[in-house]
């Protein structure tokens, strides 16, 4: 576990250096944000009988997707890796004295975890601040904070053992735009990055339920407003540990694979 | 013109080179705003409108600002892409050239993958026009097709823009998306659903109204009077790329090489 974590602790740090980055993160954020709501506001003002959703819990809903992007979006792009791959210096990643799966994942993951501490903290704060309809509300009770945030980390590790198929395509295609932008476009809409999932006709939600795409956004922010009950959520913690455990495997499987192909042309 | 046709052939046959990826990002390209049009879809079909505008003409008013944004990020991509020609000197080498640098900057760069998403955008356009009933006449056809020019010349436009940024700035800035993206993203809906001011802006600022919206008002006999003035915005927003060009020829003479 050692070397993964000092990977972790490294990356952190070498991402929290871009600062500025992440303030111009921030005001995009912002930009967005206020888009949707004031989209939804105006879809909400033609009247129709019992939403499925409030406008209120929505309003949390997009404010945490944009708070913590950096936590589901999967085209947030480590370009390092792919230049290893493409240009052959993967031979030096096989050198390590630690398993390459972990090694990315460790990496992967401090990537995430750095930008939305930079970015996540700021949104939030204002978001709080702001009048109403916009304004960002809490949680119901202390309990449902605390199953959002295990809701949230766990949905974090499943969404880069997703983001790790994507790497492992490029050993493949020998790309990476093409695979990043099939994966993305894919898995953020049934993430509910386009439209929130409680919204969706109910043909499509099944499907949703069906894939783990969602359990990364759409059900922490759903448990951190309520609408999710607390104990559907333990529920659904259960399915993101089966959900993380499955890809983690079928991820570790397909990078070996990949691997075994892998000619190295010495030079 | 030549010239830059000549760059255009070179492109293609170097992006076809990885082939597979190539047709996965024309695939990619297309989904990238079918997903954002059926979540249109779904939403209409959840709500039944959106003040006043029903789906299929939401779904004109997304066809047309879709169109421009894919054919000018085509055409545009060479100075989307800007800041690393600066960042790596590669600009010194379009400068000693005898030869416009829009037009060497344009070549650098052409997606051609971005047909995926026209494609996308003309089969909403159809079906669109298919559902609508409108009288058709000639103006109205012409004005149609300068609402896609319109769009064209203003993202153009704001590529420029941020591009001539880098000269200062070296690396290119995030919240240029927030006028590229976010433009595009807010003229899928007809402006007047949201508050006054973003309306305003995005009228009189940077005219993404006059690329949908208010020339929509007339092609949908809205605009209640005034059609002349309503038919005649999209110039508007064709004029922006001027001062765009103009800040673009300042920023050269600005240049100083980065040195690597």
């Amino acid at each position: 576990m050692k070397p993964y974590s000092s990977v972790l602790k490294l990356r952190l740090l070498n991402g929290m250096q871009y600062r500025s980055a992440a303030l111009a993160g921030v005001a995009t954020q912002f930009f967005w944000g206020f888009m949707y709501i004031m989209i939804f506001e105006a879809f909400y003002s033609s009247v129709i009988d019992n939403p499925p959703i409030s406008l209120e819990e929505l309003v949390v809903y997009l404010w945490l997707q944009q708070s913590f992007l950096a936590f589901i979006m999967l085209w947030f792009r480590d370009n390092e890796l792919f230049d290893l791959i493409t240009t052959g210096n993967i031979a030096y990643e096989l050198c390590r004295p630690c398993g390459i799966y972990g090694y990315w994942y460790a990496k992967l993951l401090a990537q995430r975890l750095s930008s939305a501490f930079l970015r996540s903290f700021p949104i939030l704060l204002v978001a709080f601040l702001l009048p109403e309809p916009y304004r960002m509300s809490l949680p119901p009770s202390f309990i449902t904070f605390v199953l959002f945030l295990i809701t949230l980390i766990l949905g974090l590790f499943i969404l880069v053992a997703i983001s790790m198929f994507i790497y492992i395509s490029v050993f493949i295609t020998l790309s990476p735009v093409g695979s990043l932008l099939v994966f993305g476009v894919i898995g953020e809409f049934f993430a509910g990055l386009v439209i929130p999932i409680p919204l969706m006709p109910s043909w499509l939600k099944e499907i949703a339920y069906m894939l783990p795409f969602r359990l990364t956004a759409d059900f922490p922010f759903r448990v951190y407003s309520g609408h999710i009950p607390q104990s559907d959520a333990l529920v659904g913690i259960v399915l993101q540990l089966v959900w993380l455990l499955v890809l983690v495997l079928l991820g570790r499987y397909a990078l070996k694979k990949a691997l075994q192909k892998v000619v190295v042309q010495g030079g | 013109m030549g010239l830059y046709f000549r760059y255009l052939s070179i492109l293609f046959k170097s992006q076809m080179q990885y082939r597979t990826s190539f047709w996965l990002l024309t695939v990619g390209q297309f989904l990238v705003p079918l997903s954002l049009f059926a979540g249109l879809y779904f939403l209409f079909e959840r709500f039944g409108e959106i003040k006043g505008w029903d789906f299929y003409e939401v779904a004109l008013c997304f066809a047309v600002i879709h169109m421009a944004f894919a054919i000018s990020e085509c055409f545009g991509r060479g100075f989307d892409s800007f800041s690393s020609l600066v960042q790596h000197g590669g600009f010194d080498r379009v400068l000693v050239r005898p030869r416009s640098t829009v037009v060497q900057v344009l070549g650098s760069q052409f997606e051609f993958t971005r047909f995926g998403r026209l494609l996308q955008s003309v089969l909403v356009l159809v079906w669109a026009l298919n559902h609508l009933t409108i009288e058709w006449n000639v103006v109205k056809i012409i004005t149609l097709c300068l609402m896609i020019i319109s769009g064209v010349s203003i993202f153009a436009g704001i590529f420029i823009l941020a591009a001539t940024l880098c000269f200062w700035t070296i690396q290119g800035l995030e919240v240029v998306n927030i006028f590229t993206d976010g433009g595009r993203e807010m003229a899928q809906y007809p402006l007047n659903i949201y508050q006054k001011w973003v309306a305003r802006f995005f009228t009189f600022v940077i005219p993404f109204g006059t690329v949908n919206y208010l020339p929509l008002m007339y092609i949908l006999d809205k605009s209640g009077g005034n059609e002349l003035l309503y038919m005649a915005t999209p110039l508007a927003g064709i004029v922006f790329i001027l001062p765009c060009l103009l800040v673009w020829k300042f920023g050269v003479r600005h240049y100083r090489s980065t040195g690597s």
